[in-house]
């Protein structure tokens, strides 16, 4: 199993309040990662500071490059776009561009970043989009499409540039209910075919059937890590003992 | 679907159509009325006023107007290629005062702080002011070697110094009430600050602010009417060398309504503009 990112000790604080004491993980390529945890635990501070959306206070965050061989992308020599452009990102909602069809959103990075041609770039979105069941609504505006339809877009925007490595924040959290199927079926379609996901969420049926591993944050420190059935079935902390029963009552 | 194309109003629905109608009409009528009479009202106090005549004469005359159109219209020839140079010259200037506002990071600090203090001072400056000081400083600068500098481009240079002023102002406000989300998701992508920027939140912070964009370009439209105190021949100075041979006002109004008749087409064109963006966008439910 190759190491796709690692994360050692890393540290960040807002001001006087800690966030995240001290994280270390180790994402394998294939590996569906959910990181679950109460609102304020830390986990969308952990996933921005993984895009270098965040400066860290500690620690080093290292990222496979196309060989394999790990980089430390918490430099601050190294370069965040091009670094960016390798990791996938989606957020709780508006992802999209209002003021671009969806299909120029899909292939915005592809132009931009990559600088693939246009022509190549769209017959790859068209793709994803079809994927979706969104190819007639390619020249449509985000504000056109429903919710979840928006979400699904943003999902396939992120991984048009076939980034190494793609995080979901709470993707779901501002969809409504009979929507949020469709773009966790997404989600499960991208992690068997191998995608490397690290996901925060709430969705913890979810996360129990797709994920590979459970990581409990609470507090900024990761408390309890394993595979779904151990986390959920048999946690080993009382912690995570008492935030499960918290969710699942 | 065939339930769709059998289907014929209701008599309660004919019965509230019918009331809507008829109140429509009434308020159409009210409207009317109202704006004939106040209209009316205004124009028989202006007549009866003790020096009515006299003004007619001085400001209304027919035959004068007719007269001055030639020289007056040809001077605002001149204020409309002053305006043309400084739509383009204001545009590339406002928008760079505006990026540099917006440069994050210590290592910008000096470019942010010449934009800053280069808005404050535009801002707060009278044009007429800035006029005079451009206009007389810089040929003054050559000393007595130099070419003559034409008046419209020193009007060019001055009106470009204080609307760019204002508009980067626009512009700034427009960037930073895009959401911030936009920005991250931009960066996100991989975009470079500047590729965010131009693609991401440039595009959507011009749409927001175009009435206001379009606001100060009126506005510019009849300041260029200044320029005539550098000595340059465009609509207003002509209607005065007009009034200094005639004793009559009229060449005035014919240059007032030069201006106003530019502006029109703007101020609808804006409405039409906006209106369209809304419509495609469906702007406003999320951002």
């Amino acid at each position: 199993m190759s190491e796709v990112l690692r994360l050692e000790g890393i540290r960040k604080s807002y001001g006087v309040t800690p966030v995240l004491r001290g994280i270390d993980l180790t994402v394998n390529r294939h590996e569906v990662i959910a990181v679950i945890g109460a609102s304020g635990s830390g986990k969308s501070t952990l996933l921005r500071t993984i895009n270098l959306l965040e400066t860290i206070d500690d620690g080093q965050i290292w990222l496979a490059d196309a060989a394999g061989t790990l980089e430390d992308i918490s430099d601050p020599r190294a370069k965040a776009d091009a670094i960016r452009a390798r990791i996938g990102f989606v957020f709780q909602h508006l992802n999209l561009f209002p003021h671009l069809s969806v299909l120029d959103n899909v292939t915005l990075a592809s132009r931009a970043v990559l600088r693939v041609p246009r022509a190549t770039a769209e017959a790859t979105g068209l793709e994803l989009l079809d994927r979706i069941g969104l190819a007639d609504k390619a020249r449509a505006f985000p504000d056109q499409l429903s919710g979840g339809q928006q979400q699904r877009a943003a999902i396939v925007r992120a991984v048009a540039t076939n980034p190494a490595l793609l995080l979901l924040d709470e993707i779901t959290s501002a969809l409504d209910p009979e929507l949020v199927g469709g773009v966790l079926e997404l989600v499960r379609e991208l992690g068997a075919e191998g995608a490397t996901i690290v996901m925060a969420t709430h969705e913890m049926a979810f996360a129990r059937e797709v994920a590979s591993r459970v990581v409990f944050l609470d507090q900024g420190v990761i408390v309890e890590q394993g595979t779904p059935a151990q986390v959920f079935g048999a946690p080993r902390q009382d912690r995570t003992r008492e935030f499960l029963s918290r969710f699942m009552s | 679907m065939s339930d769709e194309t059998a289907w014929q109003p209701s008599s309660i629905e004919l019965g509230r159509r019918a009331v809507r109608r008829s109140r429509g009409m009434r308020s159409i009528l009210i409207g009317l009325g109202s704006t004939l009479l106040f209209a009316a009202i205004v124009w028989i106090t202006v007549v009866n006023t003790p020096g009515w005549s006299a003004v007619q004469k001085a400001f209304f005359d027919p035959e004068t107007f007719v007269e001055s159109i030639p020289l007056v219209a040809k001077g605002f020839l001149l204020n409309l290629r002053v305006l043309g140079y400084s739509v383009v010259s204001v545009a590339i200037l406002g928008m760079l005062l505006a990026f540099l506002r917006t440069l994050r990071g210590p290592v910008f600090f000096p470019l942010r702080a010449l934009a800053t203090g280069y808005t404050d001072l535009f801002r707060g400056t009278p044009l007429i002011i800035v006029l005079y000081l451009v206009g007389f400083g810089i040929p003054a600068l050559q000393g007595r070697t130099g070419s003559v500098i034409p008046a419209e481009i020193l009007g060019t240079i001055a009106i470009t110094l204080t609307y760019s002023a204002y508009v980067s102002e626009v512009l700034r406000a427009g960037i930073e009430s895009v959401h911030p989300s936009q920005r991250l998701a931009a960066r996100s992508l991989g975009l470079s600050h500047a590729q965010s920027m131009r693609i991401v939140l440039i595009p959507q912070a011009i749409r927001r602010v175009t009435p206001a964009l379009m606001n100060d370009f009126v506005s510019m439209q009849k300041d260029v009417g200044l320029i005539s105190v550098l000595g340059a021949v465009d609509a207003v100075r002509a209607a005065q060398i007009i009034k200094a041979q005639s004793f009559n006002f009229t060449p005035y109004v014919v240059a007032g309504l030069l201006f106003v008749l530019l502006a029109i087409p703007t101020i609808r064109f804006t409405d039409w503009y906006t209106a369209r963006l809304r419509a495609r966008e469906q702007a406003g439910s999320i951002v």
